[in-house]
């Protein structure tokens, strides 16, 4: 995998004043940051895109399908390039481009505006297509869900097409912190697989882990990683 | 005479022979028609099952790549089922495309209400910048299409069996379009709906205007129509739910005296099946009913 991030190499730990910036706090708790470690991950060694590249067809795509608590998103974003970090205290306020979910119109590097749950995973099926149908076959979507947001039916209408589809170049982390109500221990892992992802299991705080997991090949299926981080309180 | 959904299926697979911009995304409605479209162009031409929120969103997704999606089902699945997807997965995200309906009001009235849409346009309405077109024969109902599928924006293009006898020429311009000149009022002919009307105010001094396009609202059209009377009495004939057009209508001569009758498709569900002669008469929208209406409107 190569690293074509552009934007001067920064500690992991930058995130937290980074993201202070926003909060105002100094410490942020399990829910603000159950999205971290993935979304640094992703963007420090996974995903082939940067400033530069915003608009370049065969970028790869990361859609923030779960947009509630997007901080820890934003700080990835400035961390890399896209926007100045002199955006970020301005969070949630009226001229500000950085909402309290994000908007694609607004925000340098989001592909999609989100808040309303369940309509990442369809626009990331749809981007697949549309990137095969022009001839894209190297460009990769990751969409980003929450283990309750999969309550929502719009997943599932998208995740059972994608695997008989054979969307090889489409990827899903669900961060889990078991904030569904209703749900079982494996659950989502089970649905992904009976659709017939390919799956893995994994500590969403370990980045190693993460790493061999979202890079790991999948011929011919979609990805999905379900990282698990501290249940929610 | 073909139907204005075979129409669409014949000019649609043209339009993907010719244009390496456009998809087409199937629900499973329109799947065989759509056969040979789908063999010639296998990654153009999706078909999603069943799933009708996953149809838009595919649909702007591939928007959102680069593509000019034209998405596909009956218009209750179209958009009234996954209406959020429309509202944002189209509007929010900034992205255009094409949204062809089939089935209209009671296109299918022994399928009963699940297969009814009347508030379709309604619905629409609430969102910014969708262009609606409503075509009232087969050849408008291609022209539209062309004119939809060339261009960038977010197109709702209606689509029904009930017909006008003759095609009209559908401008560029999607303005309305003067057939009789009068002076006591001004109808306005959605689509459709054209001959009723024409047959309803034969012997009235009436201007009628016919619009394939409702959204935008030709306000200067109806002002043009109106002419230099100090007051103007307007009736709108819609195909869909009545009073759908009242407001714009309302907006356009907001600095004139004026009276709008809305007529169309009642809120009321009426629980009845049989053929679309029928509904049409339950709904006052043939054109006995019309007459009455409009002729007690104008006071003729």
């Amino acid at each position: 995998m190569t690293n074509t991030t552009a934007a001067p190499a920064r500690d992991h730990r930058d995130m937290y004043r980074l993201m202070s910036l926003m909060t105002g706090a100094e410490k942020h708790g399990p829910a603000a940051t159950s999205t971290l470690d993935v979304l640094w991950v992703l963007y420090d060694r996974v995903l082939r895109v940067t400033p530069d590249t915003v608009d370049a067809p065969d970028r790869d795509r990361f859609l923030l399908s779960k947009g509630h608590g997007p901080m820890a998103y934003y700080a990835v974003l400035a961390a890399h390039g896209f926007f100045g970090e002199e955006l970020l205290p301005g969070f949630g306020s009226y001229g500000s481009p950085l909402g309290h979910h994000p908007d694609r119109m607004l925000v340098p590097g989001a592909e999609i505006g989100s808040g309303s749950l369940g309509h990442g995973l369809p626009l990331a099926v749809g981007s697949v297509l549309g990137l095969r149908a022009q001839g894209l076959t190297d460009p990769r979507v990751w969409v980003l869900v929450g283990d309750a947001e999969l309550d929502e039916g719009s997943n599932h209408e998208a995740l059972a097409y994608a695997g008989p589809a054979g969307l090889e170049q489409l990827h899903t982390v669900v961060i889990d912190n078991a904030s569904a109500s209703y749900a079982r221990p494996g659950g989502i892992a089970a649905r992904f697989e009976a659709a017939g992802w390919s799956v893995a299991s994994v500590d969403g705080r370990d980045h190693e882990a993460l790493y061999a997991a979202f890079t790991a090949p999948h011929p011919g299926r979609p990805r999905a990683v379900v990282a698990h981080v501290d249940p929610k309180p | 005479m073909d139907t204005m959904r075979d129409r669409f299926i014949t000019t649609t697979s043209q339009l993907l022979d010719e244009d390496p911009r456009l998809a087409l995304v199937l629900a499973e409605i329109s799947r065989d028609g759509f056969g040979p479209a789908a063999r010639a162009h296998p990654d153009r031409v999706v078909n999603v099952g069943i799933r009708e929120q996953l149809l838009i969103g595919a649909g702007a997704g591939m928007a959102l790549t680069g593509l000019r999606p034209i998405v596909h089902t009956f218009a209750s699945f179209l958009v009234e089922r996954p209406f959020e997807q429309v509202k944002l997965d189209f509007g929010h995200q900034g992205v255009g495309g094409v949204l062809v309906s089939a089935g209209g009001s009671y296109d299918w009235p022994a399928g009963g209400f699940t297969h009814m849409s009347p508030g379709d346009v309604a619905l629409l309405d609430t969102l910014d910048g969708w262009t609606v077109h409503v075509p009232g024969h087969p050849d408008e109902a291609e022209e539209l299409l062309r004119q939809a599928a060339a261009g960038d924006g977010r197109v709702y293009v209606r689509l029904s069996l009930q017909s006008n006898e003759r095609a009209r020429p559908v401008g560029a311009g999607a303005g309305f379009t003067a057939v009789r000149e009068g002076t006591d009022g001004v109808v306005i002919a959605v689509g459709p709906m054209l001959d009723n009307v024409l047959a309803a105010t034969e012997g009235l001094d009436v201007t009628v205007l016919y619009a394939t396009t409702v959204r935008p609202f030709d306000a200067a059209g109806l002002r043009r129509a109106v002419g230099d009377h100090r007051a103007a009495d307007v009736v709108i004939v819609e195909p869909y739910l009545a009073g759908t057009s009242t407001a714009a209508a309302n907006d356009a001569l907001a600095e004139l005296p004026h009276r709008v009758l809305g007529l169309g498709v009642g809120r009321a569900e009426l629980r009845k099946y049989g053929e679309m002669d029928e509904h049409l008469a339950a709904h006052g929208l043939d054109a006995r009913g019309l007459r009455e209406r409009i002729g007690g409107f104008l006071r003729r």
